[in-house]
């Protein structure tokens, strides 16, 4: 996959709160229908990064290109359009709780396409088949559980048939059985689709088993101190503390287990 | 050297009392050996040590000067204002948009909060307005029939209803109602991150929220002001045909007869004018709202003070302008 073209381009961005900046110099390439994975310890600002990537917050400086277009840099009509080619799973599934799950799932569909009502509706139903709901459409979102809240989000997410899927920390919150069925849908996603999925997670199981490259940001440096293949960055980075975080934290134990027997 | 030799059991207080005195011992050039302690209690306190102080984590509380606090105070301030404007800039520019039919937002869930602010609210509006009316009157007809003139409470509730009281209790009912749950119900959504997601579908919450409550306030007031005008009159009547014998049919003629159209229009106005702002705040309130269930109580408190604030403001605005008008 290595020979893919380049989809998305993150150039040069700074990113703060007020005076507080949080990663500076970040500079990477998502290639089209690649799992990119954005990770790190907690607080290293990976979220931000995502919604600076779907246009919800500005960066203080540097740019995002989308095919070679520049995402901040142009207008707010241009955006919308861009967004839409946007499929977006928040961390709790951020369902319309007034909606029950085929409305949710219909929203952008009726919003953005011509499609009838029964088209929507038939539509709808299908996306939650696709993510094992079936027969859930007439359920509100408070009376399903929170695996399911986050797997008819993906639901919602696919509904324009987006060409680029955004996770939020997808497995937070879930047993290792549905994330790990979660990670099996977004692998098919990427085969059968093509589509190209940008996940921020600190998830290692998940990591290992769907990234195909990834970049790490370090919460002390603010900034990223390693990016490729997470398989290889375990055995190969130069940064101990990359190797460390991949190892869950085996580096150092070993370290301190050496200082204790010595 | 710590001895614990006949140690029954023990918890993290002395762990927390240990850990103390090696702490103190270490500034102080004296050591404590704990290596007698039990084995449990050595491995906390390994942990306790184990993970450096992160420097500039914790935080230290200096008290600042009451000049410093005073302008910090006031910068915040302006920034509010600045914020409140803004968004109700932004919210005049997708009121603009809906009437010119281009804003995206759901019938279903415009007519959902019309029921809710309007039909919904008919109970409370009733029972606060007639007892309203009703204290007019009492008020009234203490005073008034001293000098025989009792009939003249017609006027006194008439009038006050119509011009004050009908908007003003409506929009105190609204705000504590309906403003309250605007601001709750939006901020929730700030939280779940539902705001978030509209707007990377390319959904404006303005136009999506937020002109549809302000559509359903201002459509509602008025009416429910209308509706709470002929229950403070009736109240009045009651009290009017019980305490001073008044006839309801004079009652309801001396009523007629003191009330014109121009006083019921200002009340009119003024409700739709209210409903604007209650709308308004709750919305904004609710748009602002932090990250935390705890702030989204304090959206919802703060809707309902910022909106009666507003409306007693605008309220006085009007009074002075009307008298300018000479209406």
């Amino acid at each position: 996959m290595n020979t893919a073209a380049e989809h998305i381009r993150v150039e040069n961005l700074t990113m703060a709160y007020g005076d507080f900046v949080i990663q500076k110099d970040l500079d990477f390439v998502v290639r089209r229908g690649d799992v990119f994975i954005i990770m790190g310890g907690s607080g290293c600002g990976k979220s931000t990064l995502l919604k600076i990537m779907i246009g919800l917050k500005a960066p203080a400086t540097g740019e995002v290109f989308y095919d070679g277009d520049p995402f901040w840099a142009s207008g707010s009509e241009h955006q919308e359009e861009r967004k839409r080619e946007f499929g977006i799973l928040f961390q709790s599934g951020a369902l319309f709780s007034s909606m029950t799950l085929a409305e949710n799932i219909g929203l952008p569909m009726q919003l953005y396409t011509e499609m009838s009502a029964a088209e929507i509706r038939e539509n709808a139903s299908l996306k939650l088949a696709l993510v094992g709901l079936k027969g859930f459409e007439d359920y509100y979102p408070n009376e399903i559980s929170g695996g399911m809240k986050k797997r008819a989000g993906l639901a919602r997410a696919l509904a324009l048939d987006p060409e680029i899927l955004f996770f939020d920390e997808p497995s937070a919150g879930l047993d290792p059985i549905s994330s790990r069925l979660l990670d099996e849908l977004i692998l098919e996603l990427r085969d059968a689709l093509g589509k190209t999925i940008v996940v921020v997670t600190h998830e290692l199981a998940s990591i290992f088993t769907i990234a195909d490259d990834c970049v790490f940001l370090d919460p002390d440096t603010r900034t990223m101190i390693a990016h490729g293949n997470p398989k290889t960055l375990r055995d190969e980075s130069p940064n101990e503390k990359v190797r460390n975080f991949l190892l869950r934290g085996e580096l150092e134990a070993q370290n301190q287990n050496r200082g204790h027997s010595e | 050297m710590l001895q614990a030799d006949g140690l029954g059991s023990w918890d993290t207080s002395l762990i927390g009392f240990l850990a103390k005195c090696i702490a103190t011992g270490e500034s102080g050039e004296r050591e404590f050996d704990a290596s007698a302690m039990p084995e449990g209690v050595q491995g906390l306190l390994r942990l306790a040590f184990a993970v450096e102080e992160r420097s500039g984590a914790r935080r230290t509380t200096t008290r600042k000067g009451l000049l410093v606090r005073l302008g910090e105070a006031s910068l915040d301030a302006v920034d509010r204002m600045r914020e409140g404007l803004a968004f109700l800039g932004s919210a005049t520019l997708a009121l603009g948009r809906f009437l010119v039919g281009r804003a995206r937002y759901q019938g279903s869930e415009l007519f959902l909060l019309i029921q809710d602010t309007g039909a919904n609210a008919f109970a409370i509006v009733s029972l606060i307005s007639f007892l309203v009316g009703m204290i007019l009157a009492f008020v009234g007809a203490v005073q008034l029939s001293q000098f025989g003139a009792g009939i003249y409470v017609a006027n006194l509730v008439g009038l006050a209803m119509a011009r004050e009281m009908g908007a003003m209790m409506t929009a105190i009912i609204m705000a504590g109602r309906t403003g309250a749950s605007f601001a709750a119900q939006l901020g929730t959504m700030r939280v779940n991150e539902e705001i978030d997601a509209l707007s990377s579908m390319g959904i404006d919450p303005m136009e999506f929220l937020v002109v549809p409550r302000m559509i359903a306030l201002m459509v509602m007031m008025p009416l429910l002001a209308l509706y709470a005008n002929f229950m403070g009159i009736l109240g009045g009547m009651v009290v009017g045909v019980g305490m001073l014998d008044l006839g309801v049919f004079e009652y309801v003629e001396q009523t007629r007869r003191s009330v014109s159209l121009t006083q019921i229009n200002i009340g009119i106005i003024k409700a739709v004018v209210f409903g604007v702002l209650v709308a308004v705040a709750g919305c904004l309130r609710g748009m602002q709202c932090g990250n935390s269930s705890q702030a989204v109580g304090m959206a919802a408190t703060s809707a309902v003070v910022t909106s009666i604030v507003l409306i007693i403001v605008t309220d006085g605005l009007f009074a002075v302008v009307l008298n300018v008008l000479g209406l």
